[in-house]
């Protein structure tokens, strides 16, 4: 039987989708009641009084709620999800805005109606009366704490925190160069193409809540809303649908809406529904990446780093549900595939009047990456080395893995890198772009009048973290298999991959196999899907449960043909003996006879039935066994597993209009061995337009007041084809990971990290003066062009 | 406040035969997804940006999300629930899809399959970068594009060697 795994099958999930037949958030409760929310236009306001009055007679109304209707844990803020010892002062949100709003957008009144129109009629007839108080917009603004977002906050400080390793002060002071740099990443956020959204029905005789939600935790929203409404776990089933796409933010838990409309939903004992708008999910989700830093580096004469001093400044928005995760991420994933020397790395957390800030695909890595491939930029120019070779000198080599680099990851856990080529990362990547033939490349445009650039940018990310993910793997009667892990879907084929897994490590064939994702009633312990983990833990545990199911196939069987064990085998779904068909049972039967049956209810039950034979002198279900053919297993990774990879681009600019063309952009990517290689660079080339849009269009354009000014897609520039390179070259390595039981390493965000940093570096080579603030557009580049008169364009930086 | 007036609006979609009573505001997206429950179709933007909202209204491409209910009266509409071919094959454009992993979280995909199978119709063999052109309306968020291209040039090549009369045409309904 052939392998399935490193197959580049198609998706089983497709047929579906292509068909019309997903069923996303939105396409559920036909029958349920519509909830709308009234927002507030003010990034920082007082709530002085709330008049409902206009929107009592609006047809179809149900009901109206506003924060005085909130009791016990609802009417407290929501939860800190992740609490960390220099998150000094945490802030969260409440459910509803008691008497203060802190961004635009923040929900201050709930409406439920018959249908959304109608609700959306009753929420404008709402009037709510605010006393405007001063906006802090931006990190600048927070740093100077002019004004306060929250009173009992002092200098809008949430968390600071230091992490070191060395001396670096000593080391850059005792270093034959210093550089200092200031580099700044401009917000954007994950923006899938479905909103966010949640539905919710109470069974008014079974008194249990149901909830259907698009996100990326059904387990985190379980226990949250639990919690909340005061109900025990067991009463609550969440079950994540079709999700259509997440990208980091809709692992965020519990939005005040869903804890909202299950509680409405409870309240009215009709089913209830939210689905977010695009102007919604633009003011009232989350965005991420805003940060600015101060880096100080010192270095020999070939360019190694001797010290780096970072000092980075994160814009958390309102409230900091997610906590530190993000600048967490920054100062370690910073390091990349380099040992720094000496590092040490402060960074201070601040509130501003703007929307939250929570992981978005990359999380806090591609600042990083930035900052210390602009650093390395930096250093080369400095000395007039290649930009590779000073990479290269700098490099943690294959012989120092593991590398511990001496400092708490984000899972609170060591930052020991595990594998990982890089030297043999750069060699494909300089191949694969050309590196050294580029100045040929270069000149030979120039002659003809054009201007072009060539970057390059490398990272490592941490991937599959903790604490665990588990699996259900059980033969029915009917030789299918049912695969079910707690963990959520997004769009990124976990059902396929899953069921490779499976079909080899069982010995089934694919079609035989169905997985499950998100839905509490099939597998209720689970953490959720970020830091590209679904592949790494939940696939580690559909291996372990699929070997577990396999184990007892065998002793089953074996027992039944009275053979040894360690003589059977499992092809295609039949258990027998060692090269020898006519053994064969077929997986469903050996189910049949796993489980001792009192009442036949089919033809084939009868074999377990009883009077159909036995050993009489042992209870039908030995000691330490128990019936059914399944396996249930965890996978808790001891640490996050790195996965590395390294992006080169060549970019032309126009030398009049400062137009910024890709003309190629090339991936080497080492994620370990592929499960399955068409999904993983489908991860990748999205990863990548996602790093191409952070580069050069997204922005969240705030104005001092707090209003958002581009909260649509006709002003939000999210790439259409024509802003993504046409053909992305990709290169695989394959290092194994040594920390779960496939060898592998997540995939997901590796192809947003690099982004800015390789724009950044292929632009400052073709201008020939340093990018220092991303995203980047035409007229940013032409002005940068004006204050600096003409490039050099020596592509030294 | 008095009922809003309902009108009634007759819809062949994807070869039945729908009357539906709706408010004049009705957005033709939200008649086809809520009030007839094809919910195929889906809502990116409501502001016809994405374009995963797109059908085929008289077998133009047409984003449901900036058209009432009521200005499609009469309208002949395929939705994607019906670009498969009466015996449930899946049409060159669909099988291109799953072919060359155009898709991931498949949101946008519906209106992607629409907006292709109409311009195939006009241009039935078109370049690479006619393929860019054609998908180049549409917002993903997932794919990069890159395998939406190949999927437009491989739906092009099952559509040529498809027999006529294969289900191929925009708006036959199925």
């Amino acid at each position: 039987m052939t392998s399935m795994f490193g197959e580049p099958i198609a998706r089983v999930e497709d047929d579906r989708l292509l068909r019309g037949n997903g069923a996303y958030l939105d396409d559920l409760g036909h029958d349920a009641l519509a909830a709308a929310f009234v927002r507030s236009p003010h990034a920082h306001a007082r709530i002085t009084g709330i008049d409902v009055s206009g929107a009592l007679d609006v047809n179809g109304l149900v009901a109206i709620y506003t924060y005085e209707d909130l009791s016990g844990r609802l009417a407290e803020p929501l939860p800190l999800l992740i609490p960390h010892p220099a998150l000094t002062h945490g802030r969260t949100g409440y459910p509803l805005a008691s008497d203060e709003v802190n961004h635009v957008g923040e929900p201050v009144v709930m409406v439920v109606a018959a249908d959304r129109y109608l609700a959306e009629d009753a929420a404008e007839a709402i009037s709510v009366d605010y006393e405007p108080l001063p906006a802090v917009v931006g990190i600048d603004a927070a740093r100077a704490a002019e004004h306060l977002v929250h009173p009992d906050v002092p200098d809008n400080i949430a968390a600071e925190m230091v992490q070191s390793h060395g001396n670096a002060a000593t080391a850059i002071a005792g270093s034959p160069h210093c550089l200092e740099l200031d580099l700044t990443i401009e917000r954007s956020a994950s923006t899938p193409l479905e909103g966010r959204g949640v539905l919710a029905r109470w069974d008014t005789e079974s008194r249990r809540l149901r909830i259907w939600t698009s996100t990326q935790t059904s387990t985190g929203v379980r226990a949250a809303v639990a919690a909340k409404l005061d109900l025990a776990l067991a009463d609550v089933d969440v079950i994540t649908p079709d999700v259509g796409g997440g990208f980091g933010v809709k692992i965020v838990h519990p939005w005040p809406e869903e804890v909202l409309v299950p509680w409405a939903a409870k309240l009215l004992g009709r089913p209830v529904k939210f689905t977010e708008d695009r102007a919604e999910h633009f003011v009232a989700s989350a965005h991420e990446r805003g940060q600015q830093h101060r880096v100080r580096v010192g270095f020999d004469d070939d360019g190694r780093v001797l010290g780096l001093d970072v000092r980075f400044w994160h814009d958390n928005g309102a409230y900091i549900p997610y906590g530190l995760i993000v600048p967490i991420i920054t100062s370690t994933q910073l390091l990349g595939p380099y040992k720094p020397g000496a590092y040490r790395v402060e960074f201070t957390s601040l509130y501003t009047n703007t929307v939250i800030v929570t992981p978005y695909r990359g999380a806090g890595r591609p600042q990083g990456a930035f900052v210390m491939e602009r650093t390395l930029d930096a250093i080369a120019a400095e000395l007039g080395l290649d930009r590779a070779l000073v990479r290269e000198r700098n490099f943690i080599t294959p012989d120092e893995m593991p590398y511990d680099h001496g400092l708490i990851f984000q899972d609170g856990r060591p930052l020991i890198y595990d594998s990982g080529d890089y030297p043999a990362c750069l060699v494909k990547l300089k191949e694969l772009v050309g590196w050294d033939s580029f100045p040929a490349l270069r000149a030979e445009a120039r002659a003809q009048g054009r201007n072009l650039g060539i970057g390059l940018a490398c990272y490592v990310e941490g991937t599959g973290v903790g604490p665990y993910e588990g699996a259900h793997v059980v033969v029915e009667t009917s030789g299918k298999v049912k695969v079910a892990t707690g963990l959520t879907s997004q769009g990124q084929g976990h059902q396929t991959v899953l069921a490779q897994i499976v079909a080899d490590e069982l010995g089934v064939p694919m079609a035989d196999v169905e997985v499950t994702t998100g839905d509490t009633r099939a597998f209720d312990y689970a953490v959720g899907t970020f830091a590209s983990r679904a592949a790494v833990v939940s696939g580690s545990a559909v291996a372990l449960a699929a070997r577990a199911a396999r184990a007892k196939a065998i002793k089953v069987a074996a027992a039944a043909l009275e053979a040894a064990p360690e003589d059977m085998e499992i092809i295609e779904g039949v258990v027998r003996v060692k090269g020898d068909p006519a053994t064969a049972i077929a997986l469903g039967t050996v189910a049949v006879l796993s489980n001792p049956l009192r009442y036949a209810f089919d033809e084939a039950a009868k074999a377990a039935t009883q009077f159909a034979g036995g050993d009489l002198d042992t209870p039908p279900v030995a000691v330490g066994e128990s019936p059914g053919l399944e396996g249930r297993e965890f996978f808790s990774p001891l640490r996050s597993t790195f996965a590395s990879g390294m992006h080169a681009v060549i970019v032309e600019t126009d030398p009049r209009t400062a137009e910024i063309k890709i003309l190629r952009y090339c991936v080497v990517h080492d994620c370990g061995p592929l499960i399955n290689p068409r999904i993983v660079e489908g991860q990748i080339h999205g990863g990548v337009a996602q790093g191409v849009a952070g580069a050069l269009y997204e922005r969240m354009a705030y104005d001092e007041n707090g209003q958002l000014q581009n909260a649509s897609f006709m002003d939000f520039l999210m790439p259409y084809v024509s802003e993504v390179p046409d053909g992305i070259e990709i290169d695989h390595l394959e290092t194994p990971s040594p920390l779960n039981p496939l060898g592998i390493k997540g995939a997901g965000e590796a192809g947003v990290i690099p982004g800015a940093a390789v724009f950044a570096s292929a632009i400052s080579d073709a201008e020939g003066f340093p990018i220092t603030a991303m995203p980047i557009s035409p007229s940013d580049l032409f002005e940068l062009r004006q204050n600096r008169g003409p490039g050099t364009g020596d592509g030294r930086r | 406040m008095a009922e809003e007036e309902l009108f009634d609006v007759t819809l062949v979609i994807n070869g039945v035969t729908h009357t539906v009573a709706v408010p004049a505001r009705r957005l033709l997206s939200d008649c086809l997804r809520h009030d007839l429950r094809l919910t195929g179709t889906h809502v990116g933007c409501e502001h016809g940006v994405c374009g995963a909202c797109t059908i085929l209204a008289d077998g133009v491409a047409v984003r449901s999300c900036l058209m009432l209910a009521v200005s499609a009266d009469g309208a002949a509409i395929t939705t994607v629930e019906g670009l498969a071919s009466p015996d449930g094959a899946l049409s060159p454009v669909q099988q291109a899809f799953a072919d060359c992993h155009g898709l991931q979280c498949g949101f946008c995909t519906p209106g992607f399959l629409t907006t292709i199978t109409a311009a195939l119709a006009g241009n039935p063999d078109p370049t690479h970068d006619e393929a860019r052109e054609i998908i180049g309306g549409n917002l993903c968020r997932c794919t990069g594009y890159q395998n939406i291209v190949k999927a437009v040039l491989r739906a092009a090549e099952l559509q040529r060697t498809a027999a006529p009369g294969d289900g191929v045409a925009p708006g036959n309904g199925g």
